[in-house]
């Protein structure tokens, strides 16, 4: 605001409004906090160790891109999809499939930067496709037919042997290495996650306000009106799944290239279903929300175990408790944690407004 | 039916050649070049019959899935969990009193209560917000599933198969003639034939509650539409307790019928919720004949294609579901 203000007083009109336009296309800027929060990752391996870098930051990072393609097109196309952690399965195994790993009757052995780029294109055109498939029906029946082909998915790499090895699945896949750099060193990898997230992250936001983001927002709200104006409600929605396919799928390539091994495991209905309660806790209408949501997550996953045995409980009962916050979510606020956050501020500055106001009256 | 073959008469034909030569691969001797190409015709009838009673299991679990989505909109995700659930609560009861019927009046009965309370304690305060519902029965599986493992652990259950159904009955089926011209019948097990029987009973009698009483004439109002039907004067709360009371119920009988001829362990439950999504996504949601008709397609499906291409078999299943998507997006007998 502050800013605005000073800009007022410019000479140049024509460099005011640029300006003016560029703090509206991109509200992070003028946010002190988000500065913060950006500079305290940045410098991040400074503070943390290998187990926090990489166990906590560098997972919640990917956990939270795969999360942010679901809040796409959840949040700006009204289409919840549970696929997105297959697409980005389907990655990952495609990366390990053509690439190098530790099954060599299988892999074929290609450089990262061939095997890469095609499990990314093989991956948004299977995601694509899924929602080809999805938008088929509407609303509701989305959730169902992208659980069943998630749920197809993970059987299906159970049963098949020849391309996805079994349930063994895949292990020790070859992670890049160039320039002289282990990219799979903890800093080394979590600069590329940082990166990875950071793209989509601004690529969600800056696809939300572009044509194309905006006619999907006006597709979510009335597809009929949409299409009497003479856009094509399927072929946004079809787009927007391609989108978010592609940044599930960068999710995917990194989550292989931190665990170097995919199993059916990865990408079971369990993991699915964790993408969308990750998505909703953090909650679906900003693109930050999937990250606060996976940072929620991993913490619980990683110290829930010995926070429930320090109180004397059983340790194993995890997902319990992941689903009874999920639960409570879910029930009290529809916007995740910032709604809540966002309810909270509001109703502590309606207050000191009230008590501001009772003071000059 | 005779209106499906005035309007489709190419696909009428299709079904019509598909169902006989079925029926010619069920009652013929199969000749020698075609058990040499496919294999023994007791592989295939082994696989058609195991199909078809594993259909019988698809659709009690999926009709009441298919009646609570057709009469409240509810997409009941946790359906899976009532399945192993009443499963699990089957095995207890048929161990401790040793009585396998009375394990399905009680699983019946544990399920349906389970349902009475969502519908009450969580449904009815968020009725018409359809996003919100399956994202709880989503939350609700995963509390229900951490719930089940912590009480009866990561172990196989078998619930026991009463002393007059074990073993195998011959079926006037010939799979063979031997060299010296002695016939050679069928044998299959008998329990999964009386089961069969059982959800065949069940769907009948839901056809029938349905299509000739009352209380099965306001259901059907409710699923055409539950706003007018409210405002006639019905207490539409009590039917859709009752509605989904029965749902869960049925999911809790599947789930003793299941535990009897497979067995029960975590993650059965996201089995019979991926097979009952895609039974009614094929058959028509809400739409109980849907639900058997995809049911036993899907059942045939799962079997023959474990048996014929077995790395492959549930893409079989799900090739079926996009084909039912791409051609008619509401499925095969839903009316919309």
């Amino acid at each position: 605001m502050s800013l605005l203000q000073s800009t007022q007083f410019r000479p140049d009109p024509s460099a005011n409004a640029t300006r003016r336009a560029l703090i509206r296309a991109w509200p992070e800027f003028q946010n002190p906090a988000a500065w913060l929060v950006a500079l305290i990752l940045v410098i991040m391996p400074l503070i943390a160790n290998g187990f926090f870098l990489i166990e906590i930051f560098a997972t919640t990072l990917i956990l939270g891109v795969i999360a942010l393609s679901l809040m796409f097109l959840a949040g700006y196309g009204g289409m919840v999809s549970l696929m997105q952690l297959t697409i980005a399965g389907f990655a990952g195994y495609m990366v390990a499939v053509f690439g190098m790993s530790g099954n060599a009757n299988i892999s074929l052995g290609w450089p990262w930067w061939l095997a890469t780029p095609m499990a990314l294109a093989l991956a948004t055109l299977f995601g694509t496709l899924g929602g080809a498939l999805a938008v088929r029906t509407e609303g509701i029946y989305t959730i169902m037919i992208t659980l069943a082909i998630g749920a197809a998915f993970y059987y299906f790499t159970n049963q098949n042997w020849a391309i996805f090895n079994g349930h063994t699945g895949i292990n020790t896949v070859a992670t890049p290495h160039f320039w002289g750099v282990d990219w799979r060193s903890d800093i080394a990898f979590y600069y590329v996650t940082l990166g990875v997230a950071a793209i989509c992250y601004f690529a969600v936001q800056y696809v939300s306000r572009a044509p194309f983001g905006l006619a999907l927002q006006g597709v979510r709200d009335n597809p009929r009106r949409m299409a009497a104006l003479g856009f094509n409600p399927n072929a946004h929605r079809i787009a927007a799944y391609a989108f978010a396919a592609f940044i599930a799928a960068l999710g995917g390539v990194l989550q292989v290239w931190n665990y170097r091994q995919i199993s059916p495991g990865s990408v079971s209905v369990g993991a699915c279903i964790d993408v969308l309660i990750i998505a909703v806790v953090g909650g679906i209408t900003r693109p930050i929300g999937p990250f606060i949501g996976a940072l929620i997550f991993v913490l619980l996953r990683t110290f829930a175990l010995d926070v429930l045995i320090k109180f004397g409980l059983d340790g194993n009962r995890f997902r319990l408790l992941i689903g009874l916050g999920f639960l409570a979510i879910v029930f009290w606020s529809s916007d995740g944690v910032i709604g809540l956050w966002e309810r909270w501020r509001r109703r502590s500055t309606t207050a000191t407004q009230r008590s501001g106001g009772g003071r000059h009256g | 039916m005779a209106r499906f073959i005035e309007r489709h008469p190419a696909w009428a034909l299709i079904v019509i050649i598909a169902v006989a030569v079925l029926l010619w691969l069920v009652f013929a001797i199969w000749p020698p070049g075609l058990e040499a190409a496919i294999g023994r015709k007791r592989v295939f009838l082994n696989a058609v019959l195991n199909g078809i009673t594993l259909g019988g299991l698809y659709f009690l679990v999926a009709s009441g899935f298919t009646l609570i989505f057709g009469l409240m909109r509810n997409v009941n995700l946790a359906h899976g969990s009532l399945y192993l659930f009443g499963g699990y609560i089957g095995y207890a009861i048929s161990t401790w009193t040793g009585s396998w019927i009375l394990s399905f009046i009680v699983a019946f009965i544990a399920a349906a209560l389970v349902g009475v309370i969502l519908q009450l304690a969580v449904f009815r305060r968020m009725e018409g917000q359809d996003l919100r519902q399956t994202m709880v029965t989503i939350g609700l599986s995963i509390v229900f599933a951490d719930l089940m493992l912590w009480v009866f652990g990561g172990d196989f259950y078998q619930v026991q198969t009463p002393s007059w159904l074990i073993g195998p009955v011959q079926l006037p089926l010939l799979t063979a003639i031997k060299s010296s011209g002695e016939p050679v019948y069928l044998q299959y097990p008998l329990v999964r034939l009386v089961i069969f029987a059982a959800s065949v009973v069940i769907g009948i009698a839901m056809w029938l509650a349905l299509n000739r009483t009352r209380i099965g004439m306001i259901v059907r109002a409710g699923v055409d539409d539950r706003d007018i039907l409210a405002a006639t004067g019905v207490r539409i709360q009590l039917v859709f307790v009752l509605v989904f009371a029965l749902g869960a119920g049925l999911a809790g009988i599947a789930g003793v019928v299941g535990g009897t001829f497979q067995s029960l362990s975590p993650g059965e439950d996201t089995r019979f919720l991926l097979a009952s999504l895609v039974v009614v996504i094929v058959g028509g949601m809400g739409s109980i004949p849907g639900a058997a008709l995809g049911a036993v397609i899907i059942g045939l499906a799962e079997q023959l294609g474990s048996v014929y291409i077995p790395t492959y078999a549930i893409v079989v299943t799900f090739l079926i579901m996009v084909v039912v998507l791409a051609l008619r997006p509401q499925g095969l007998l839903a009316r919309r």
